[in-house]
């Protein structure tokens, strides 16, 4: 390169770069950012050196710290584990009425427990456990199997027609699909059914269908509807319907029968957070 | 400064200029297709069964990647809602993969046996019917849309193609295999266990009269992230 070409205006060096009459100003970078660069390359040559970077033949270079995300995340759950177990096995050891009458179990107990309901229960109860159609209530005095702290705890342990060998299995037969009732007679002791929650019917259909009802329900619903939460047969003479309370959903309900799932929960979670959701569910507002 | 040459010659500007780019893919990328250690040495993974492989179809065709990712990261709060993080070996015959860390719903690597067929049928009928805060759209003409699988083989020949493992006695079986899955009680559940083991079978939409997309879809989303078995597998011998 011969001598350097001064601009005129600016007097600052050119590049000698022309294009239609403009020329290039030769400028030098910002000091600022040539130092950010360098320093960005120093700071890659150290992440070469200290973290897992580059790869080789049959391995990667794994770095002086021997970083693995891996056994990171192992050793924070260890640490959340360790700083847990103090309550933990609190939890672990008492039994869930102790569990109850202890304030600093009861607390730990209860924000464990809503934080595996909202992750484990909330899709089918709701993330305030209202339910809906077909996934029980739980804040209500309605309980399907039972309401105490122990039966709570079944229910979550082993679900409910969940293949589990301790499975809850309740049994509501399809009457009409099943040939056990006729059309007819179903729709009978579906108004016997909703005049028991003060719903008026047909008064000769009620008298009709209080008969089938004594034939072929009482067992399971007891007389009177009130139900039997050994069988999980719910209540029917209040006015808390599971699937709902329209005649036409009662009838489907006799019609068809009702079979639904709630999965078994030991094996899947650890035994103290069963028991955390148990007093969780129990503290709800039904807990009997 | 030679650079003029370069700079005057576009097709050797252009040239060198894929030659440099390329450097970064070389290193980054490539290595994963020899190091032993990119895919965890597990047991139980085997390529999607027919029906699980439409159900993949529909997932993909109807967006469902755009909020949900199948990627459960390294870390605490990850595992401690998901499950085990999500390994290599899980993805391995997935084509295109569904990682991301972009959620608008949940992550589904593995919603597998998370909830009932009932669950699922409810809620793409109507999400807020079971979550009243959800943003999910319905996608209640999944259960009323025959299954169109008349194409079974070819996707699985498809998929043979790029690497996934079907063996010519999966790909003729495939149509049949989706009708098998979909119903116990028939002579070719019992085949198409011995091809996929640990496929679930069942009607999974609750209706016998007919192989619908929701069949599919549920069969796919209740396999998610079921099939290592994580009794067998050995973490510390897979760090990263």
């Amino acid at each position: 390169m011969g001598q350097a070409e001064i601009d005129d205006h600016s007097g600052t060096e050119t590049t000698g770069h022309e294009w239609d009459g403009i020329k290039e100003l030769n400028n030098p970078l910002p000091r600022w950012w040539l130092w950010t660069f360098y320093i960005s390359i120093v700071w890659a040559i150290g992440y070469w050196i200290v973290m897992p970077a580059w790869p080789l033949i049959s391995g990667y270079t794994t770095g002086v710290i021997g970083y693995s995300s891996r056994a990171t995340v192992v050793e924070r759950i260890e640490e959340a584990r360790a700083a847990q177990s103090k309550f933990v096995q609190g939890i672990a050891a008492a039994s869930l009425e102790e569990i109850r009458k202890d304030p600093e179990l009861l607390d730990f107990a209860l924000a464990g427990g809503r934080s595996a309901f909202s992750v484990n229960c909330s899709q089918c109860h709701g993330r305030g456990a209202a339910g809906s159609p077909g996934y029980a209530n739980l804040n209500d005095d309605a309980w399907l199997w039972g309401g105490s702290l122990d039966a709570i705890s079944r229910t979550i342990q082993y679900g409910i027609r969940s293949g589990h060998d301790e499975t809850r299995f309740g049994d509501m037969p399809a009457f009409v699909t099943d040939e056990t009732l006729t059309r007819a007679q179903a729709g009978d002791v579906t108004d016997y059914v909703l005049s028991l929650s003060g719903t008026a019917g047909d008064a000769g259909a009620v008298a009709r269908g209080a008969e089938v009802f004594a034939e072929n329900c009482v067992d399971c619903h007891q007389p009177g509807g009130t139900g039997n939460p050994e069988l999980g047969a719910p209540n029917i003479a209040d006015s808390i319907w599971l699937y709902g309370g329209e005649r036409a959903t009662v009838l489907e309900s006799v019609a068809k029968g009702r079979a639904g799932n709630m999965p078994a929960w030991t094996g899947r979670l650890a035994p103290a957070t069963i028991k955390q959701l148990a007093v969780y569910v129990h503290s709800l507002g039904g807990g009997q | 400064m030679k650079h003029a040459i370069i700079e005057k010659n576009p097709l050797l500007l252009t040239v060198l200029t894929l030659i440099v780019v390329s450097i970064g893919g070389i290193v980054e990328i490539s290595p994963l297709f020899y190091l032993e250690s990119t895919i965890e040495k597990v047991e139980g993974m085997r390529p999607y069964s027919p029906l699980e492989l439409a159900g993949r179809k529909i997932y993909i065709r109807e967006g469902c990647y755009t909020c949900h990712s199948q990627m459960i990261r390294p870390l605490r709060d990850e595992v401690e809602r998901y499950g085990p993080y999500s390994l290599a070996a899980e993805s391995m015959y997935d084509h295109p993969f569904q990682w991301g860390s972009k959620r608008t719903g949940p992550d589904l690597a593995r919603v597998g046996g998370r909830y009932s067929d009932d669950w699922h049928v409810a809620h793409m009928n109507n999400p807020r019917a079971l979550v009243p805060e959800s943003i999910m759209p319905g996608y209640p003409f999944l259960a009323e849309t025959a299954l169109n699988f008349t194409h079974m083989d070819d996707d699985l020949r498809a998929n043979r193609a790029v690497g996934v493992p079907y063996s010519d006695e999966m790909i003729e079986a495939a149509l049949q295999d989706v009708r098998a899955q979909t119903d116990p009680d028939s002579d070719g559940a019992e085949a198409l266990l011995a091809r996929y083991p640990k496929a679930q079978v069942r009607d999974f939409d609750g209706d016998p009269n007919i192989v619908s997309e929701l069949d599919a879809m549920i069969a796919y989303l209740q396999m998610l992230g079921t099939l290592v078995d994580f009794e067998l597998y050995k973490p510390e011998e897979n760090l990263r």
